[in-house]
């Protein structure tokens, strides 16, 4: 009797852990692709000198791209052995991060503000944006019976959505310029994001550009205070309470839009077209505007007249004089990297890939890195 | 080799005597010693807290003072931040948790002491406690996906049509907000509740109801009228113990209570709470006075968490005075 429960009581959790190792195992295996490496040659810049780069970096910020990133990082990893790792913390945090110099590079969806860019650059010198994709924010709304794309929203009848002015969906602004829809005569149930988000820095910008009231009340921001509605905790938050409650309207990153099957609005962006949020809309946002030279620049409201009009770029924030040479040159390439070969992963993950005018930009800008005076790379 | 090993324990020993003073052995002495540095310890973690807290929280407090507390706007751009609206809404959900889970908790904790069968006691005591051992972010997700909706109709639109000119009462039914969040936290705090106090009424001496049943009273009377009375403080011990983890809940209410930084006077209205903001918030907060906000609303949290627990541990010292004055 003895035996057989001292069996029991040995085997009984020996049979656990070796369960729980082949389902860990299993799940494992059975997760990773092995994927070919590919054979074209990738475009590398000539380095500058003859001394070898880093294998290995790091950088924090931006959540919005850090599915790309993440993409990105190991595919350049499988092509040069360089090991980067990522910590999607949130665009303020890699500020922070970058500014204390904790991490190579940091990445955000916003423009550091005065005081964030003085406090980096009296820490380490000039700092600047490199543009890395661009992404879109798509408003998704639940009435029943209308499908994706039926509903057209001019500037300023969202801005005072937002702003609670207008309250109601068949409101007479919104039936003028929805013709042949019938709309409920219903409360407009608004969604916003609680949490500080680049995505919510995109859509205020937008506001604050369309609508003096918005600007003036409640301005542009990773986190604002926000008139009316309820908040959804990140965009499948935001998207979880759209799908849910009906009559309501919300912002979400187009990914979420598209993986989730919303039925999004169209807008009347600045040129007079009213256009759906897409992949090509968004990289339109960025062609044929003028970009500065540190492309410290929002592109929302874009004049090209088929931009969608809440598109904004994602950035990668690196240090223009770089104190370690080997990491220095090894960030200089990734990057470099990024904006021309990396390009092309990003359609397959819904994010836009950089029109030419902002690559050339970014070319100039990360030519300029040097070390001691040193450009790292070039052309 | 025989002599260096009587040496080294007889120097040992008079370095510790000489420490410690004269303790009956060296063991004892070595283990009150460690008790004592593992009791200060945690007091030292709670000081410690209480300083760091109050340094990160300084930005803010400098620029706003203690009016900051008052307001109620929470602005980032014009970064002026005030934290009335998320003591509100700690205060409020946990009030509806508490006024849901006490009566529950307290009726089961008694049925299962006082009143359940044998075969019932076991089981049901065991599956409470795995309530308790919920995460609760998967009760934050069953919230949004099975409950919020549950609240939203028919829960709110019912209590919307029928009462819905009572101000409690008012307002669009979102769903999400103070009543769904108030369930939830009631959800969380009963077993902790429901557990401690079985425990404390099996401890009453059984002679306290014997000697009710006794001189006639039924059942209920001698619950009411001996046990009760005789554990009243250990039973609020219990509620003190589900409300402090009700005040400091985070996951789960985030994702039900709507986010909205108003006061409404409503139960189907969203809102916020001091937890809850500061989850949203943190991750993405830059800037010393927006940071500084932020701690400070942990700073109030503690505040309130600590008067809560003082109030409570006064009102147990002076029911226990009572109780023990009675006897003699």
């Amino acid at each position: 009797m003895l035996r057989s429960t001292l069996k029991r009581k040995i085997w009984l959790p020996v049979a656990g852990i070796l369960a729980v190792i082949l389902l860990v195992a299993g799940c494992g295996g059975g997760g990773s692709k092995s994927e070919t490496p590919t054979t074209t040659p990738i475009t590398t810049p000539t380095p500058t000198s003859t001394m070898p780069a880093a294998t290995s970096l790091t950088g924090a910020g931006a959540t919005f791209p850090a599915p790309l990133y993440s993409k990105w990082f190991d595919e350049y990893n499988k092509l040069t052995g360089v090991a980067i790792n990522y910590q999607a913390i949130g665009s303020g945090g890699g500020i922070k991060a970058i500014t204390d110099g904790t991490v190579d590079f940091g990445a955000s969806d916003g423009i550091m503000s005065d005081a964030e860019q003085a406090a980096a650059e009296a820490a380490h010198g000039p700092i600047m944006h490199v543009p890395m994709t661009s992404g879109s924010v798509a408003i998704a709304y639940n009435i029943s019976g209308m499908k994706s794309g039926e509903l057209k929203l001019t500037p300023d009848v969202l801005a005072d959505i937002y702003l609670g002015k207008l309250t109601k969906w068949n409101d007479p602004r919104i039936t003028a310029i929805n013709p042949g829809l019938t709309l409920p005569n219903s409360d407009i149930a608004v969604v916003h994001r609680s949490d500080g988000s680049g995505t919510t820095y995109i859509f205020t910008d937008y506001l604050s550009k369309v609508s003096q009231d918005w600007a003036a009340k409640v301005g542009t921001a990773k986190s604002v205070q926000w008139p009316v509605g309820i908040g959804g905790s990140g965009s499948a938050g935001v998207a979880g309470q759209v799908q849910q409650l009906s009559n309501s309207i919300g912002y979400v990153e187009l990914a979420y839009a598209i993986q989730n099957n919303m039925p999004w609005a169209k807008l009347l962006n600045k040129a007079g077209n009213y256009i759906e949020p897409s992949l090509a809309a968004t990289t339109k946002a960025a062609e044929g505007v003028s970009l500065p030279d540190d492309m410290k620049i929002m592109i929302t409201n874009s004049a090209n007249p088929q931009a969608y009009p809440i598109a904004g770029f994602t950035w990668i924030l690196v240090y223009k004089n770089q104190q370690n040479q080997a990491k220095g040159l090894a960030l200089a390439r990734m990057l470099w990297w990024a904006i021309h070969d990396g390009q092309k992963y990003t359609e397959s993950l819904q994010y836009s890939s950089l029109p030419n005018d902002a690559v050339s930009k970014a070319e100039k800008e990360i030519l300029s890195m040097n070390y001691n005076g040193q450009p790292l790379i070039t052309r | 080799m025989e002599a260096s090993k009587t040496l080294r324990p007889s120097v040992a020993r008079r370095l510790i005597v000489r420490l410690l003073g004269r303790p009956a052995s060296l063991g004892d002495a070595i283990f009150s010693r460690l008790t004592l540095i593992f009791a200060l310890s945690l007091v030292g973690i709670l000081l410690t807290m209480i300083v760091i807290l109050n340094i990160d929280a300084m930005p803010a407090i400098q620029k706003s003072g203690l009016s900051g507390i008052g307001s109620s706007t929470w602005n980032p751009v014009t970064e002026k931040f005030g934290a009335l609206p998320a003591i509100y809404g700690t205060l409020l959900s946990t009030a509806i948790a508490l006024i849901l889970a006490v009566p529950i908790s307290l009726g089961a904790a008694i049925f299962l002491a006082e009143l359940a069968p044998g075969w019932i006691k076991g089981p049901a005591s065991f599956l409470i406690e795995m309530l308790a051992a919920i995460p609760s972010v998967i009760l934050g997700l069953w919230g949004i996906f099975v409950l919020v909706p549950f609240v939203r109709s028919p829960m709110e639109t019912w209590l919307g049509d029928h009462i819905g000119f009572l101000p409690l009462f008012h307002g669009p039914p979102f769903g999400v907000g103070f009543l769904a969040a108030g369930i939830i936290l009631a959800i969380m705090i009963i077993p902790i509740i429901t557990a401690t106090s079985r425990d404390i009424i099996g401890a009453v001496p059984s002679s306290q109801s014997e000697a009710m049943l006794a001189l006639g009273a039924t059942r209920w009377e001698a619950i009411n009228g001996a046990i009760l009375p005789y554990c009243r403080s250990g039973l609020l011990g219990a509620v003190i113990l589900g409300m402090g983890r009700a005040l400091g809940e985070t996951m789960a209410v985030t994702m039900v209570i709507g986010n909205a930084y108003r006061i409404t006077p409503s139960l189907f209205a969203p809102g916020n709470t001091i937890a809850s903001k500061i989850a949203n918030e943190f991750n993405e907060a830059s800037g010393d006075v927006y940071i500084g906000s932020l701690v400070e609303l942990a700073l109030i949290l503690l505040a309130i968490s600590l008067i809560v627990n003082v109030l409570a541990r006064l009102l147990v010292w002076r029911m226990t005075r009572g109780v023990s004055e009675n006897r003699e």
